[in-house]
């Protein structure tokens, strides 16, 4: 374990500190961070300066082989913000890594200048330097992988917001095709919705189409049942459609009481729909002159 | 009379509570309407709950017992304008509204009144 | 459990349930429930007042703001001194009413809450707890 006092980065940093960020930033060009043009010139510099602030106050203060002291408190907050920022930005976890990376070159050179003559500190410092560096940058990867699994379920939730969307087939027949797995609480939501919908466009008649649900559980089916009795509450009636063999099965298993009309289709269910509101569809009439 | 105004449309009471009401009110409001419905013969009782965002038993058990009155009377009672989340809260309660029909607004309300007594064969003139 | 704010009122008489849909409603909205949610524990709480005023012989409510780290709810206590109630358990079921009621009051508002408790002694008094978080 290293002792804080026994390396000498952390001066190194404070007194060249200029010199340090001109060069990592020549690095970080070089190797294309900023390539992209999603981050500015001043944003990186900005964020280059800060860092090299914290990592010098944490290898001042901490020990350089364990970032998970008080002392790193500071780089570890920063780090997450910058791959944070990387992920929903779009870069690749090694773009974002090569941020920290990239900074080997110029403290390597630098030490080399320092203490170039002593072959033992030279070694033991520079070991200590790349050590500490291949922390951070894994560090930076991790948060980086966490920001990102963070946005794809935020969009995954946006999907499922998209799937369900409620559908007027016809003046006064509403039309809710359920896709994917449904949880309580998105059941819930997208059951409210529903009856929403049902109120403002004075729908009479809403088919619920479960074609694009693989399967239907007890806490699942009785949202369904709760929402077909709160329509009839309203003064509209719930039609199920697309109710495949192996949820049949699973109903009568369950032994839920499935008090509505349910149909094979949703083209059935639209056929009943249209019947209920004394609705035909008929052919027209005259036919089309020749020529059209 | 109480103070939820009972309106008269052909042949058709139109009940229109706009207020949170205390019980008095409720008693009230059903005693007004046996009246109202047996001196102008109404054959259909609209009430409309479109601005009422709480329903709880009681106001349940008013609506069902103007039902059970206006049927005896042989009156036709819709409730219309139920709110989503009062149906949802009706739904988890327990409560069920028997004997009492209803629709989405007071237009799809009259047209249940009229299409129920219509196929009763009222030969009473006037009434299309 | 954390109480941010606590407000008392009395539950004598059928204008208190009105007045206590509207404080309720009040808390409820500044917790940030949804309306779906509102709807529940302000019917629940019409039920219990109702309850208390008719048969505990009227008693007090207490409405309680509550934060646990970032969830936030609402608990209500309506306690009355009046006869208690005997059975507590067919109180509880669906359709059981001792008076003119659907029987309701208590099995329902149950099924509104999040918890849901009474604790009752025959000739002593009633409290019920009910608690809706977001």
């Amino acid at each position: 374990m290293r002792q804080a006092a026994q390396t000498i980065i952390p001066t190194l940093i404070e007194r060249d500190n200029e010199r340090i960020l001109a060069d990592w930033t020549a690095c970080q060009k070089r190797e294309g961070v900023a390539a992209r043009g999603q981050i500015s010139e001043a944003q990186l510099g900005d964020q280059s300066k800060r860092f090299l602030t914290e990592l010098r106050q944490g290898a001042a203060a901490g020990t350089l082989d364990d970032l998970s002291g008080p002392e790193w408190d500071g780089t570890r907050v920063l780090l997450d913000t910058v791959a944070g920022e990387r992920a929903v930005q779009g870069f690749s976890p090694a773009e974002t890594a090569v941020f920290v990376l990239s900074l080997k070159e110029p403290l390597f050179t630098l030490l080399r200048e320092e203490v170039g003559n002593d072959v033992e500190t030279l070694a033991r410092e520079t070991w200590a330097a790349s050590l500490l560096i291949d922390k951070l940058g894994l560090y930076t990867i991790e948060a980086f992988q966490k920001s990102r699994e963070e946005v794809i379920l935020r969009q995954q939730e946006e999907l499922l917001e998209l799937s369900t969307p409620v559908i007027q087939l016809w003046d006064g027949v509403l039309a809710l095709p359920l896709i994917g797995t449904l949880d309580s609480a998105r059941t819930q939501t997208v059951m409210e919705s529903l009856l929403e919908r049902i109120v403002t466009s004075s729908a009479e008649v809403a088919i619920i189409d479960i074609t694009g649900v693989p399967t239907v559980d007890t806490l699942v089916a009785q949202h369904l049942i709760k929402t077909v009795s709160a329509a009839r509450l309203m003064g509209a009636d719930c039609i199920i459609s697309g109710i495949r063999p192996q949820i049949a099965q699973t109903i009568v298993h369950l032994g839920l009481e499935l008090d509505v009309v349910s149909k094979a289709t949703m083209a059935d269910a639209f056929a009943l729909a249209l019947r209920r509101m004394n609705k035909a569809v008929t052919d027209r009439a005259q036919p089309k002159q020749s020529g059209e | 009379m109480g103070e939820i105004p009972i309106l008269q449309i052909g042949d058709c009471l139109l009940v229109s509570i706009q207020v949170d009401m205390h019980d008095q009110l409720a008693m009230s409001l059903q005693d007004d309407l046996t009246v109202r419905i047996v001196g102008s013969r109404a054959r259909g009782v609209m009430i409309d709950i479109s601005a009422l965002e709480i329903v709880d038993s009681f106001i349940g058990r008013m609506l069902n017992n103007i039902a059970a009155m206006s049927r005896v009377l042989d009156a036709v009672t819709v409730v219309v304008g139920m709110r989503p989340a009062v149906a949802i809260t009706l739904v988890e309660l327990g409560l069920t509204l028997t004997g009492v029909r209803t629709a989405l607004n007071v237009d799809k309300g009259l047209a249940m009144i009229r299409r129920i007594i219509d196929s009763e064969g009222d030969l009473r003139a006037g009434r299309k | 459990m954390p109480v941010e704010s606590s407000e008392t009122m009395p539950v004598a008489h059928s204008g208190d349930v009105v007045r206590v849909r509207q404080a309720v409603r009040t808390q409820a909205v500044a917790v940030g429930f949804s309306l779906v949610d509102q709807t529940k524990i302000i019917t629940a709480a019409s039920e219990i007042a109702r309850n208390t005023v008719d048969y505990g012989g009227g008693g007090t409510l207490q409405i309680e703001m509550l934060r646990e780290g970032t969830r936030r709810g609402v608990r209500l206590t309506f306690t009355d001194q009046g006869p208690g109630i005997e059975d507590l358990e067919r109180a509880m079921t669906d359709g059981y009413t001792t008076g003119h009621g659907l029987g309701l009051g208590m099995s329902g508002a149950k099924r509104l809450c999040n918890e849901f408790q009474v604790k009752s002694t025959p000739g002593q008094g009633t409290i019920v707890t009910l608690a809706r978080w977001r």
